[in-house]
């Protein structure tokens, strides 16, 4: 700047690369999960756990190891979405291995399967291979726009894999919801990595369709109805979603796709139209099956008065066991290791595992986790603001809002504001697929922050180069 | 384990929990986008980041002007690309321009990259000097040749971008 007259200069922020911000979040985000494995262990055994050590350093190093891969692959990533998934992914496993103490829950197992296995040694397991896909992600996509290519790819990957449950042989029926698949003695979660396919798929077709979507629309009453041929694609979605609440008894996962779709259309399109035809036809959708399937009856009935089916119902008796359990919680909870939340029994630490968080950690606890799930979308939006390309923004928001949406939908269905669902909250639940395909989902979140935040490469030409033009008198 | 020991490890934990939020929010405070806005020329030191003594020093030092009464304290653009844009004269020289380290940097053909400068003189009067653009500078209707002091209100015309000094 050879001017010193100026008064002020307005230029835009260089973004440090802010690693070292990471690495000592990560640091913390490490420490308070040994810390609370050490309190389960006091409070139930009364000593310190003997595997405190192999735990904290296994977290530890994996910890490590992603903070290595994104500090020499993605260097300007965000610096808070790799530390808040480990708190979470350590808690997770530390609530797990509480609720592996339960003798409760190892009787229950005994009773149903013969024998009782550790769910925690797995989810480290599944933890480090998770670690290994979010290095591989880094490492493979050094571009998340390649991914544009493969537009309709994905959507029929995604198809395969939301329909891969229902074929005879293939999927496994868990407890009224088909959603799972076995292969080779593994049960899988296909819906998992299908949300992410399907951000894929969506970006992509939104980022062609987003203009005919916007602005070739008839207005009615305040509203702006889009033509005939732009809604094909929404109600294609909306039937494919109803499919899978109807064939596979998974209320949650269609919900996920079908919201993710919406939102991603609300933000291509800035119509608040979208929200609307979306929240009526989802409704509309909920009603019809609700009314139907017994299975989502079920859980309507157990979600509108838990109580008064208690004795009769599962379904039932696990809502309102986990309503006590945030109950009895109360604004600090009991303790680690000292709730009763393993009555809920089965599925106490998948998809009842933020019940033990209410019951354990109390209100604050879960406002803490909530906020904590509240940043990682927040980072999310925030990578899609800075996206600098039209793909990477709805890839994004797809990724953030997918999150948010299930969270919102797990939370809420513990908590008994919504039906449930029979989702894995992100990261703390039990069971493989969900911790991998959640930690490949930050990494392609890290990927697009850190291209976004990367500082803009040298400006074109400086206007300064350029011809003035001269006026000439006519 | 005694119930004390729980009590301490149960509220502890959540302290800990939630010091790692706050640190969090506070990482993304530093750490927001945007434009940064840097004080620049003879007022160094008068950012929030100044040495304590330096801040001292400036406060107790009078003013360098006394701002004359019925000054005109803004800068607006009236006409052209950046219609809406003012900027507060503090008594430092504004250069207008298409060099992107003008002041005003203007998105306009018609302009130089250095048209034109700004500037109080000892006894705080606004006078605007063309540094030899291709077009002109104009004041009220009128090319300029020398540096003018501008009257309250009069219109500068740069290439399609006129401006004016307002109160």
């Amino acid at each position: 700047m050879s001017v010193v007259t100026n008064t002020t200069t307005i230029g835009a922020i260089e973004l440090p690369s802010r690693r070292n911000t990471e690495l000592l979040l990560l640091a913390f985000a490490v420490v308070i999960p040994i810390f609370a494995y050490a309190n389960v262990g006091l409070s139930i055994h009364g000593k310190l756990p003997p595997g405190m050590i192999a735990y904290g350093g296994g977290l530890a190093v994996l910890a490590g190891i992603a903070h290595l891969v994104v500090r020499r692959y993605a260097k300007y990533a965000d610096p808070l979405l790799l530390p808040i998934g480990t708190l979470l992914n350590g808690l997770g496993c530390v609530l797990i291995w509480r609720l592996d103490q339960s003798e409760r829950l190892q009787n229950l197992a005994k009773r149903q399967f013969g024998q009782f296995s550790e769910s925690a040694p797995r989810q480290m397991m599944y933890t480090a291979l998770a670690i290994a896909l979010f290095a591989a992600v880094l490492l493979l996509l050094k571009d998340h726009r390649t991914l544009q290519r493969f537009t309709y790819i994905s959507m029929a990957a995604s198809l395969v894999l939301l329909i891969l449950p229902v074929i005879p042989g293939l999927g496994a029926d868990v407890f009224g919801a088909k959603i799972w698949i076995s292969v080779a003695g593994f049960s899988i979660q296909p819906g998992e990595f299908a949300k992410i396919v399907i951000a894929i798929f969506f970006a992509g077709y939104l980022m062609v369709k987003r203009d005919a979507l916007a602005l070739a629309s008839r207005r009615f009453m305040g509203l702006y109805l889009p033509r005939g041929r732009d809604l094909g694609p929404i109600l294609m979605i909306w039937a494919m979603s109803l499919l899978v609440l109807v064939f596979e008894n998974d209320l949650g996962t269609s919900l996920l796709f079908f919201g993710m779709f919406v939102i991603m259309l609300y933000v291509a399109t800035e119509r608040t139209s979208w929200i609307v035809i979306g929240l009526v036809m989802s409704v509309a959708g909920a009603a019809v099956v609700g009314a139907t399937a017994s299975h989502v009856k079920a859980r309507v009935t157990a979600w509108l008065d838990p109580f008064a089916c208690y004795t009769k119902s599962g379904a039932c008796e696990q809502v309102g066991q986990s309503i006590m359990s945030f109950g009895s919680g109360g604004v600090l909870g009991t303790g680690w290791g000292q709730g009763n939340s393993d009555l809920i029994g089965f599925a106490a630490n998948s998809d009842f595992i933020f019940s033990t968080v209410g019951e354990e950690l109390g209100l604050a606890g879960v406002m803490a986790f909530l906020l904590l799930y509240g940043l990682i979308i927040e980072r999310g939006v925030r990578t899609a603001l800075a996206a600098r390309d039209p793909f990477g923004k709805l890839f994004a928001i797809g990724l953030s809002g997918a999150f948010a949406l299930q969270i919102f939908v797990v939370a809420g269905g513990v908590m008994g504001l919504i039906p449930l669902t029979g989702m894995t909250m992100p990261f703390l639940a039990s069971g493989g697929s969900s911790v991998l395909a959640n930690w490949a989902l930050i990494g392609i979140l890290i990927r697009i922050s850190d291209t976004a935040r990367r500082p803009a490469p040298a400006p074109a030409p400086s206007p300064d180069s350029e011809m003035t033009q001269v006026v000439r008198p006519s | 384990m005694s119930e004390l020991t729980l009590t301490v490890m149960r509220l502890g934990f959540l302290a800990v929990l939630w010091l790692f939020v706050i640190v969090a929010v506070q990482v993304i405070r530093s750490d927001l986008f945007g434009t940064r806005v840097t004080q620049r020329g003879s007022r160094r030191g008068g950012n929030a980041s100044g040495a304590p003594a330096q801040g001292g020093r400036q406060a107790a030092a009078p003013p360098q002007q006394r701002q004359r009464r019925g000054a005109p304290t803004k800068l607006v653009v009236s006409e052209g690309t950046l219609t809406g844009t003012t900027v507060a004269l503090a008594g430092q020289t504004i250069t207008l321009g298409r060099a992107h380290d003008s002041t005003i940097v203007l998105d306009d053909d018609y302009a130089s990259s250095r048209h034109a400068r700004i500037y109080p003189d000892r006894d705080g009067q606004w006078i605007v000097e063309d540094l030899g653009s291709t077009n002109g500078t104009y004041l009220d209707r009128t090319r300029l040749t020398t540096p003018t002091p501008i009257p309250p209100g009069a219109p500068i015309r740069i290439g399609k971008t006129v401006i004016e000094l307002r109160k």
